[in-house]
């Protein structure tokens, strides 16, 4: 009886503190949107986010991205070729990364590659009180800290999001064209005459566009949540990646939802 | 303003994120291909569109001269009321004819435009009066299922109107023992 006890008691718990952090961080988010202005008027400060964001990010997005194409051709190869359709593996690798795997990929990675650095980074700059310090000079570290970090991953994303895409097809290009004989003008006509450029391309952007303000948002919160302490800042840093993942995640379902339906 | 290094590789990265964005609609996408300037609307009613979707294309002699702008069904003689959107540079005559193709065996379906004799050609508005319908596949198989089974149902009649000429046993030669065999 007790044990059932505990157990409801921890589990009600657990989602308050959910519930909580949820509202927490989507005010957090409100005020960013509020004092962003700052962050446009110091335009240097969002550079400069971009610059750690964004550009320190490509050879992990590129690498993939190359990797990932390569793969899709090979094994898209394989089952089309059962089929006697194996000219369609450009319509295969470039649809699957325009609407899912270039949005997709790009935000894990970018959660595990740019987020963890963003929370571990605010979560230090709050262990070591210089936010607290920013404020004792009217100095308010939303405007700050958290606005330019948060625009940085915002325009970061589609950018990267798009350079994978890209990348992809030219790794699918690279196994399909020269590796496995794939006739390249059928390679890229067959893509050009099904991938759309509103329906699947600027989709895919929007989508990738979403997931930059999910994933940055998340590791902003967690680092200006975390306890002050080495543990907390580790524990939030982790926290980061799982929860920017199963964001992306499910994001991604209601997305496709809305937009194939 | 001074300029540091941070500002050029931003730069770059953001150019990089163009040129890629450019690379998708030019080279991967459709952007190109279907570039369609001002269109003229015409509609057309069909008994029965298949599968046919919006934005499917509109082709003439193969080539795309247009696309599905959208698909309604008529509620008082509940005809499909397709309408395609045909790019200017092309005009049809007023008794083009309007068929549903499919692309291949199991390809998707799309409109294919047969240009008539008349003089006039189609404006912003008109309809198309001469239409042939998507073909069902299983309209076609159980009409060809009907057609052979009149086919055997005219075989034992012409056996039973023979053996009724050569024989007194017609009468025991019912229908059933006909399919029995």
């Amino acid at each position: 009886m007790r044990k059932i006890e505990r157990l409801l008691k921890n589990l009600g718990a657990g989602f308050i503190n959910k519930m909580w952090r949820f509202g927490a961080g989507a005010r957090l988010f409100g005020l960013t949107l509020v004092s962003s202005g700052e962050s446009f008027r110091r335009f240097r400060l969002t550079i400069r986010e971009v610059y750690f964001t964004g550009v320190l990010s490509l050879i992990i997005i590129l690498v993939s991205a190359f990797f990932v194409g390569m793969v899709l051709a090979l094994q898209g190869y394989h089952t089309l070729q059962k089929y006697g359709s194996s000219e369609a593996i450009g319509v295969l690798v470039a649809l699957a990364l325009v609407r899912e795997l270039g949005p997709v990929v790009t935000a894990l990675l970018f959660a595990g590659r740019a987020g963890t650095a963003i929370t571990a980074e605010i979560g230090l700059m709050k262990a070591t009180e210089q936010l607290s310090a920013m404020e004792m000079m009217a100095v308010s570290p939303i405007a700050r800290v958290i606005a330019p970090r948060f625009w940085a991953g915002v325009i970061a994303m589609p950018i990267l999001a798009t350079l994978f895409t890209m990348m992809g097809i030219l790794g699918g290009y690279m196994v399909a064209v020269p590796l496995i004989g794939v006739d390249a003008g059928s390679f890229w006509s067959q893509m050009q005459a099904n991938v759309d450029w509103e329906y699947d391309i600027l989709n895919g952007v929007f989508k990738s566009l979403v997931f930059g303000v999910a994933c940055t948002m998340i590791a902003l919160f967690e680092g200006y949540d975390a306890p002050p302490t080495a543990e907390g800042v580790s524990r939030a840093t982790t926290r980061t990646v799982v929860t920017s993942s199963l964001a992306v995640l499910a994001l991604d379902f209601i997305l496709t939802a809305f937009m194939l339906g | 303003m001074e300029k540091t290094t941070i500002d050029l590789w931003v730069g770059i990265f953001v150019a990089m994120g163009f040129a890629a964005l450019l690379g998708l609609a030019m080279k991967v996408g459709n952007l190109t291909t279907t570039n369609i300037g001002e269109t003229y609307m015409v509609t057309a009613n069909f008994e029965n569109i298949g599968g046919l979707k919006p934005r499917a294309p509109i082709k003439s002699a193969g080539v795309v001269v247009g696309r599905v702008e959208g698909i309604k069904l008529d509620p008082k003689t509940y005809e499909a009321v397709v309408s395609l959107n045909i790019d200017k540079r092309f005009s049809f005559p007023k008794d083009t004819f309007a068929n549903i193709y499919t692309a291949g065996l199991l390809g998707e379906q799309y409109v294919g435009l047969e240009a008539g004799g008349d003089e006039n050609s189609l404006k912003n508005g008109d309809k198309i009066i001469q239409t042939q319908d998507a073909v069902v596949l299983e309209k076609l198989i159980s009409q060809f299922l009907y057609s052979k089974a009149t086919e055997n149902d005219d075989k034992p009649a012409n056996t039973a109107a023979t053996s009724t000429e050569t024989g007194a046993d017609a009468l025991d030669a019912s229908p059933l023992d006909k399919i029995g065999k």
